[in-house]
């Protein structure tokens, strides 16, 4: 029982749960979308800013959720931050697959900075549950709806 | 209630559930029944608090499902074969049955629906779109469950009918004095809970029904949570319609059942057309059975209504108050220990309560208390319970719900507050 509890819920995510980063609602953005996860009542608020070459300069979020809901959305702000809009929805796909256990496509993680690589592997203990996965994702997939011009998203 | 009330109500209670399982309920014996609770789950016993979501079957119901699928199943009401004879008596037993259970007048007065929600959207369509009318009102409470909250606002977009919502207080009570103030001659339908499944909170659904009728509306209730837990009789509250759930009263899923009244359920049209609910059809014009057969359009679950005979059966012969004084002494007890322990809030805490606990803690969110919990073999409910509003009004976002059964043990509390406390540990 502790073992997978532990690998879930390591200090670094539980920090992140509970003090959140980039938790604010920017004085200006170019795009945003509100994700929602029915099932738990879960919602994020996703703000993103970007220049002309399509490169995120400032991402940060608002909401409500469960420790992993609320800890993916910290750390994602973390490593998109910098990135284009092209290689942060590459890293998405690699971190989708991450938690899914979908080890062949989540390779494409490797492709990224080691610094990357290691912050989001410690969200990988979500997939001994798999009823979590949409927590770990929620954020991920609200970006990915504000980079693709959707206003509101589901994770149902 | 505040603590000290809790704690006398606690050892009265503790007083009575002793009484009752050394005499008339012996919950060992009873958990004996069910084949799925003696399995582990995460290598520990199972533990499973989430009946208001749905109930474990005993052999009793598997095996009468059983039994009917190897031995006599047909479809009914059609063949003069044996089996689909044999199949119709069973059937129309089940329907006699629940009649019994609920004290009808009359079998007649017992729909089968595929789900209690369908019970409910047949009322909304079929009594709804053919007595109401723009500007009629019908009242709900805070409270309700989404399926008894989204069909009425699908007849509000239809035909312009108006809800009026009695609010809860503090502690999840249904303010008795907000709902005499918005009845009124407008008020055509009233359709509430009576056991509240976010809340526990038992209504007084009686009084409920005699102010409306002494208003000319007619009530519908909802069910879901109360004829698992206690006690309900059709004659003695009065109601117009009564829904409930067949799975959480120890039945099988993919069956509801809609109780009305027999000479209300005549005067409405069908709501689906089919086999089995008419007399006869031509192209130019068919005619329909009387209730319960005009709201059975197509082949009914069979088996299913066989399988929930078998579950009332059950019930009955443990005796319903046998069952509400066993879980009444469990809810104490679990209010007692979880009330124990520091940043925990109990939500819902009203003078009348079934035997759920919905609870949130400062230090996690449900949804991380519920996957820990589950790694200490123990189910619970986590989320907004399909009540949405309710979870709203108490500025929540979802709760921790345990909900408990005939076989639910006090050591099966105590299990729980221990991965509770293992909880605080991790996040506190």
């Amino acid at each position: 029982m502790l073992d997978d509890l532990r690998e879930l819920y390591q200090e670094v995510i539980l920090d992140h749960g509970k003090n959140p980063r980039n938790f604010r609602r920017p004085e200006s953005f170019s795009r945003e979308a509100v994700g929602n996860n029915p099932m738990c009542g879960d919602a994020l608020v996703i703000y993103l800013s970007l220049d002309d070459d399509q490169t995120i300069t400032d991402v940060a979020f608002q909401g409500k959720g469960c420790a992993i809901s609320v800890a993916s959305a910290s750390m994602m702000t973390e490593v998109v931050k910098g990135m284009t809009v092209e290689k942060a929805e590459a890293l998405f796909k690699a971190f989708h697959a991450m938690c899914t256990g979908d080890d062949d496509a989540s390779q494409i993680l490797d492709s990224f900075d080691e610094e990357t690589v290691e912050r989001l592997r410690m969200l990988a203990g979500v997939r001994q549950f798999p009823m979590r996965v949409k927590c770990a994702t929620l954020a991920w997939h609200t970006m990915d709806a504000a980079v693709n011009g959707s206003h509101e998203i589901s994770t149902e | 209630m505040n603590t000290a009330q809790i704690a006398a109500a606690a050892s009265a209670a503790a007083a009575r559930a002793g009484d009752n399982s050394s005499l008339a309920f012996d919950v060992d014996r009873v958990r004996q029944d069910f084949p799925i609770l003696s399995q582990e789950v995460h290598g520990k016993p199972l533990v499973y608090l989430d009946n208001g979501a749905s109930a474990q079957k005993p052999r009793q119901v598997i095996d009468a499902m059983s039994n009917a699928y190897e031995t006599y199943y047909a479809n009914v009401h059609r063949g003069v074969h044996f089996l689909s004879q044999r199949s119709t008596e069973e059937y129309e037993a089940a329907r006699k049955k629940i009649a019994t259970f609920l004290n009808a007048r009359s079998e007649n007065e017992i729909v089968f629906t595929g789900s209690a929600t369908e019970a409910i959207n047949l009322v909304a369509h079929a009594y709804g779109r053919t007595f109401l009318k723009e500007g009629d009102e019908i009242i709900l409470s805070h409270m309700e469950h989404h399926a008894n909250i989204v069909p009425w606002q699908l007849l509000r977009d239809d035909i312009g009918v108006v809800l009026r919502i009695v609010p809860v207080d503090e502690d999840g009570n249904l303010m008795f004095e907000e709902y005499e103030k918005l009845l009124n001659p407008k008020t055509k339908l009233v359709a509430m809970t009576h056991i509240s499944n976010a809340l526990g909170t038992i209504v007084p659904i009686g009084d409920i029904i005699r102010l409306a009728h002494d208003q000319g509306a007619k009530v519908l209730v909802d069910g879901c949570q109360a004829v698992p837990h206690m006690d309900v009789d059709m004659q003695a509250l009065g109601a117009d319609f009564y829904v409930f759930a067949p799975h959480k009263v120890y039945g099988p899923t993919g069956i509801g059942v809609l109780y009305g009244r027999e000479e209300l359920l005549n005067t409405m049209p069908p709501w689906q057309g089919g086999g089995d609910m008419i007399v006869n059809v031509s192209f130019e014009k068919s005619t329909f059975q009387k209730a319960p057969l005009r709201f059975e359009a197509g082949t009914p679950a069979i088996v299913e209504a066989i399988g929930l005979g078998a579950a009332i059966d059950y019930v009955s012969t443990l005796g319903m108050e046998n069952i509400a004084a066993h879980e009444e002494g469990l809810l104490h007890y679990a209010t007692e220990k979880l009330s124990a322990v520091d940043g925990l809030r109990i939500i819902g805490q009203a003078r009348e309560k079934a035997a759920i606990v919905s609870f949130v803690m400062e230090c996690a969110h449900p949804h991380d208390i519920g996957t820990i919990v589950d790694r200490a073999g123990v189910a619970i409910r986590t989320g907004h319970h399909c009540a949405e509003p309710i979870m709203d009004r108490y500025g929540v976002s979802a709760t921790a719900r345990a909900s408990f059964g005939l076989y639910s043990t006090r050591e099966e509390v105590d299990v729980l507050a221990d991965a509770i406390g293992f909880v605080r540990e991790m996040f506190g």
